[in-house]
């Protein structure tokens, strides 16, 4: 198998890898990097599961060639945490009980974090429509919503008290 | 497997590439899928991203995309709103993001949403062999499109639609997205409140997007009052060979189709 060398930003942090060719980005970040976060579902873009952000737009790593990704700003869910404390999404989540098994939940955190990157007041409509392409198959999707709405309010109040 | 990932540097290159057995990953939503599967897992695959590919151009009245233009990028675009619920009707966010608009012409059914609005609006696809790029008007391309999959296509254009002219509607199972089980995509140009050059589009309905040619006729020189609506309604599905597939069966798409048109004429 050939090898080719391919460099992004992970997470903030620089990441220069020999990957072999044609792999997935999904592959080298849990075969590879050891972020097992990003989950392995499909294989096929129909959960979900995978969902990471790309130049600051959600993508599927199960079906993105790592070798596309050279140059480009990768977050996973790991990057969403600072310091030690959680993202108002995560926080959110655990709250509103948006999580049973958490499978999907990575995914479903990073394609909502993508709809608040852009839309700090997102509707329920703009909600459901983030997370369309994320099966979630125990908690339901209610309080999912209900979580993604709950963080967008704490992060407007945020802002509001920084501004 | 055994992959090996060739960036093209130059559009005419690629066709001998493909000649080769190589074969063009653009978004990769379908191409990438199939490799995770071990379907034509050996050999090298084709990358488009240095080609240029991916710029929108709106001149007076004629759209250009490049293939490599994305479903998301056309959503953004306030020059094109009347394309937004197409472009808002494939996939979730993250499939937006990647499926282009190259790829979607080669979608099979029940996929090819764009290619059926394409097919709408009459669009022209310039593909390139190697020596020179040739234009296609979309029906011919579709007539030819298993031959054209040793081709690049590099562009796809079409002239914007009078406001208000074009409409689309998507049946679904699944609410707010999902493959569809019909598919319908209309230019409904009026000259004194009548149809003139009507052009209907089905999606799902065959292995590739059609024309509604008899429902067309039916709508010919007419204004769209209830009379007119039944008639292209009661012929909507001449034309078509629609497939079972895990979202609806052929029976039930024949049995649809002619009801999301009513709905959609009388909008
Ligand atoms: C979860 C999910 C949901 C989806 N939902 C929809 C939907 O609702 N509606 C819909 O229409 N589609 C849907 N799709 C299918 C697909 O995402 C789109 O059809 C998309 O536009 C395909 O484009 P792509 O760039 O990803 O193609 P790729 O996967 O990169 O390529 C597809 C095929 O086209 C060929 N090809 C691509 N570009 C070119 C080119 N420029 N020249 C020559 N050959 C080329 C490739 O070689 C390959 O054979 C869905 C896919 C997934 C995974
Ligand atoms: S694993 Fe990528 S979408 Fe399911
Ligand atoms: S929490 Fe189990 S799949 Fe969503």
């Amino acid at each position: 198998m050939t090898k080719v060398a391919v460099q992004f930003t992970l997470n903030d942090e620089e990441q220069n890898e020999f990957v072999d060719s044609g792999s997935t980005l999904l592959a080298v970040l849990r075969g590879k990097l050891g972020l097992y976060s990003t989950k392995a579902g499909c294989h096929q873009g129909s959960c979900g599961a995978c969902t990471v952000i790309i130049d600051g737009e959600p993508r599927l790593s199960c079906l993105t060639l790592a070798q596309r990704c050279t140059g480009r700003m990768i977050t996973t869910i790991e990057g969403l945490t600072r310091d030690g404390a959680l993202h108002p999404l995560q926080q959110a989540f655990m709250e509103g009980f948006a999580a049973q098994c958490g499978f999907c939940t990575p995914g479903m955190i990073l394609a909502a974090k993508s709809l608040l990157d852009r839309n700090q007041s997102p509707s329920r409509d703009d909600v459901i429509d983030a997370i369309s392409g994320n099966i979630c198959r125990c908690t339901g999707y209610e309080p999912i919503i209900a979580a993604v709405l709950a963080a967008a309010e704490q992060m407007r109040a945020e802002m509001k008290k920084s501004a | 497997m055994s992959v090996m990932l060739e960036a093209a540097r130059q559009i005419r290159l690629v066709p001998a590439l493909q000649a080769k057995g190589a074969m063009i990953v653009a978004g990769g939503t379908l191409a990438v899928a199939e490799l995770n599967y071990g379907q034509g897992a050996d050999g090298t695959l084709i990358i488009l991203d240095r080609l240029g590919l991916d710029r929108i151009a709106v001149v007076g009245k004629k759209a250009t995309f490049g293939a490599m233009v994305t479903m998301a990028e056309i959503a953004r675009d306030r020059r094109l709103k009347f394309l937004h619920p197409v472009c808002n009707s494939i996939g979730g966010p993250a499939v937006r993001a990647m499926a282009t608009i190259g790829g979607n012409l080669f979608a099979p059914a029940p996929y090819g949403d764009m290619a059926a609005s394409l097919l709408a609006l009459d669009a022209e696809i310039t593909i390139h062999d190697g020596k020179s790029a040739k234009k296609y008007p979309i029906e011919v391309f579709f007539r030819q499109r298993k031959k054209l999959e040793r081709c690049l296509v590099v562009s796809v254009s079409f002239t914007l639609p009078a406001s208000g002219s074009f409409r689309y509607s998507k049946a679904v199972r699944r609410k707010p997205v999902s493959a569809s089980v019909v598919t319908i995509a209309a230019l409904l140009p009026r000259r004194g409140g009548k149809v003139v050059g009507a052009r209907i589009a089905l999606g799902a309905m065959g292995s590739h997007a059609i024309r509604a040619y008899k429902a067309e006729a039916a709508l010919e020189g007419r204004s769209l009052d209830s009379a007119t609506i039944a008639a292209a309604a009661a012929q909507i599905a001449e034309d078509a060979s629609p497939a079972d597939d895990a979202y609806a069966s052929a029976w039930y798409r024949r049995q649809v189709v002619p009801i999301h048109l009513a709905r959609l004429l009388a909008a």
